[in-house]
């Protein structure tokens, strides 16, 4: 019995830590509180039915949002902690090892649980709509790519409640990442919520592949394809590619560090510097990931708020093949002061500086986009035009670390990690919230109140930018990524108050985002039209909300901008006014979550070395894919009369 | 896109021996793989040689039974497969030519 008291209270749960403990109450009441409100509006069937168990690529694409917005909010927290810590010389509100868990997660969740999922839920709402299917190619594995994620995100999380958080960075590079010099099970936390994460990414990137190849509208060629579907398209082949090498490289360091294997120890004829390597072969294209279908929304956000074409449509299209190519050829440029030499970095620098010249042609795309256009300055454009400048600034200094030489001297300084944050918030995060903006009428129908949304924009713009132009000062003066603390008398504490007061007004502008969510639910301008922006493409042409079907029929393309050409040629009300067939549609299924159940039992059971717990969540997981195999699912019919009944109701057929 | 659901649903009907072929070949050379590490001490480029070559047989069998390489259908197969092979030959000799390069 006391054997199990020392258990629980040393090695289970976290203890000695005031915040945690405040994180651990807090976690128990929003738990009960969401158990209470379920069971008192009578919504546990509601909530099974329409969401848990759907294949709707629509409500997939708001749930990825949903857990995306809430890892935001947490890595957002993380990061104010870190500020605060770094305001001033020699303070003691975070510990060297909590500093370290801090920095581990706040990387982490950022990028893998925050900005991918956020994206691809981005791309399910919008890109299936946008080449005018009714779903994507596999829905039910789109709803085990959705479960996978969001258990890998929960098992990470969990880290800091129960067992404690990984502390080796977000890069956990090895031999610090592996048993002898990290104990406990924060890193198998790290490894094993990233494998389940990382397995459901990559099926995601091969539905979305298969979609966008099979499954257009008559009429959309290749070449018609709205900007986004192709970044998605160009983003799934560099996911394809590059996420097995992520699966085998934590698969590898998982054999190490539970079952004693030696490819990545210091002794015993390991390799740590392999891990570097194969991180970056992974991780260099992971940020190419992140950023092209950000470059897509921007892509479609211009263009439809500049009322023109995209301009250069070709030379955007080739500039993003040349960039997934390219993507796969720099990765040694994230550790250049390894010391492989003059001629590998010579090499890899070279190639890292070649990539710009695409990214520079876009962004001079865009601005020729604008020329002589009548710009309408909404939020979502705003977001847009903000993003401009601010990831140029990011870009160049990117060229600037690009030089393998002036590198030594850059790496692992805030220098660094301002360029980095320049073009991922400015790149991936302003994207976000432009899509967000953007497509919010098309999941909720009601647009999200204009106000608010550029007090939201100003304030985080600026916010973001009072946050990270010192950190390139900092650098300079030899401040140092990952220092949880430094002494006085360096002159840094002017530029890290300023950076700290920058990092809260992000904060305050995420809160007023989302009390604008609350208040545009309640007050906002409901969309009747199904088409608020003037848009150009396919998904302004349906309903908002779409339907489940998504169009009633499914429209003829006959140039790029398809939804544009159709309104030039008045082709919309014959288009709406076809004779409707019954149309056929996948069925839900709650195998998926179950699925996604027993992963996440086997990656608990594993995460604490438990290999019974491992073994018997694995073999759950076989069972729902026998079940799977020997199921007979051909999907049902809407029939013509429904489809007829909802688009009448929608005011589009009379 | 409707009778697209249907076709398939009816072809798959039938026992697919394909797939459990492929599946115990598979089986079978990780194995394989396996034993000839764990379990025998030959010398290690023997070791490596022999994994080696069953890794390329593996490769072959996941193409031909479970990834649908003998279905053409335009140049998407093709243009895969060799920007396929162009990375798996960036990952190995950059990988090699970075770990080694200047210690010997």
């Amino acid at each position: 019995m006391s054997n199990i008291k020392d258990f629980l209270l040393n090695d289970f749960f976290v203890t000695g830590e005031p915040m945690i403990y405040m994180a651990d109450v807090s976690i128990v009441l929003v738990t009960i509180a969401i158990f209470v409100v379920l069971t008192y509006f009578k919504k546990w069937k509601w909530l099974w039915k329409e969401w848990l168990t759907t294949v709707d690529h629509k409500k997939i694409g708001i749930m990825y949002i949903l857990a995306a917005l809430a890892m935001l909010f947490r890595g957002g927290i993380d990061a104010l902690l870190m500020r605060v810590q770094l305001t001033a010389p020699n303070l003691k509100f975070l510990d060297a090892q909590h500093y370290n868990e801090i920095f581990t997660t706040h990387g982490t969740i950022m990028i893998l649980f925050m900005a991918m999922p956020f994206l691809i839920g981005l791309i399910n709402v919008a890109m299936p709509l946008q080449i005018g299917a009714r779903d994507v190619a596999f829905p039910y594995l789109n709803a085990i790519s959705f479960w996978l994620f969001f258990v890998g995100a929960m098992l990470f999380n969990l880290s800091f409640v129960i067992g404690g958080s990984p502390d080796a960075g977000w890069t956990s590079y090895t031999p610090l990442a592996e048993k002898a010099l990290d104990p406990g099970v924060g890193e198998n936390y790290y490894l094993l919520g990233l494998q389940l994460a990382g397995i459901g990414t990559l099926a995601s990137g091969v539905n979305f592949v298969v979609t966008i190849l099979k499954m257009r509208a008559p009429g959309m060629t290749l070449m018609r394809m709205p900007m986004f579907t192709w970044s998605t398209l160009i983003t799934s082949v560099i996911i394809v590619f590059a996420f097995p090498v992520l699966t085998v490289a934590l698969a590898m360091l998982t054999i190490d560090r539970l079952f004693g294997g030696h490819f990545f120890t210091a002794t015993a004829g390991g390799m740590p510097m392999m891990w570097t390597n194969l991180f970056w072969i992974w991780g260099h294209p992971e940020v190419y990931i992140v950023i092209l279908p950000a470059f897509g929304i921007f892509s479609d956000i211009i263009s439809t708020f500049a009322g023109k074409k995209l301009f250069g449509y070709h030379v955007m299209v080739y500039s993003m093949v040349a960039i997934s190519v390219l993507s796969f050829l720099v990765w040694t440029h994230h550790f250049f002061t390894m010391g492989s030499g003059a001629a590998v970095n010579s090499v890899f620098g070279i190639s890292t500086m070649a990539i710009s010249v695409p990214t520079g042609v876009k962004i001079f795309n865009w601005l020729l986009t604008m020329h002589r256009s009548k710009i309408r300055f909404t939020v979502a454009n705003l977001w847009s035009l903000a993003f401009i400048p601010n990831f140029v600034i990011g870009g160049v200094t990117g060229v600037m670390l690009a030089v393998a030489a002036a590198d030594y001297q850059y790496h692992n300084s805030y220098f660094l990690i301002a360029h980095f944050h320049n073009v991922l918030i400015a790149g991936t995060v302003f994207a976000c919230f432009a899509g967000l903006t953007y497509w919010w009428p098309k999941m909720f129908g009601h647009v999200l109140n204009e106000r608010l949304g550029k007090w939201t924009f100003w304030i985080f713009v600026i916010g973001y930018n009072v946050c990270f132009l010192p950190q390139y000062w900092l650098g300079f003066m030899g401040m140092t990524r990952r220092t949880y603390t430094y002494p006085s008398g360096l002159g840094w504490m002017p530029l890290n108050v300023i950076s700290t007061v920058g990092g809260f007004l992000m904060g305050i502008g995420f809160m007023i985002m989302v009390y604008n969510v609350y208040y545009s639910a309640r007050y906002g301008k409901r969309d009747t039209t199904g088409d608020p922006w003037n848009g150009r493409t396919l998904e302004w042409a349906t309903t908002s909300p779409a339907a489940e079907y998504n169009f009633a029929n499914v429209p003829e393309v006959r140039d790029q901008d398809a939804f544009w050409e159709m309104k030039k040629s008045n082709r919309v009300k014959e288009w709406l006014n076809q004779p409707i067939k019954d149309i056929h549609m996948p069925n839900n299924s709650g195998r998926p979550i179950i699925m996604a159940f027993f992963f996440f039992v086997a990656g608990f059971g594993l995460t604490f070395e438990w290999i019974w717990v491992g073994a018997i969540g694995l073999f759950g997981v076989l069972i729902t894919m026998v079940l799977r195999s020997f199921e007979n699912d051909t999907g049902h019919h809407i029939h013509k009369e429904e489809v007829e009944r909802t688009e009448r109701e929608a005011g589009r057929i009379s | 896109m409707q009778s697209d659901h249907t076709t398939t649903a009816h072809s798959h009907e039938g026992f697919p021996w394909k797939h459990v072929i492929g599946f115990i070949l598979s089986l079978i050379l990780t194995v394989a793989a396996l034993y000839v590490v764990v379990s025998l001490s030959l010398s290690t480029t023997a070791t490596i040689t022999i994994i080696l070559v069953l890794a390329i047989f593996q490769v072959l069998v996941q193409l031909l039974f479970f990834m649908h390489i003998t279905e053409h259908e335009g140049a998407y197969q093709l243009i895969a497969i060799i920007f396929g092979i162009f990375l798996a030959a960036v990952f190995v000799a950059g990988s090699i030519w970075i770990i080694l390069y200047g210690t010997y």
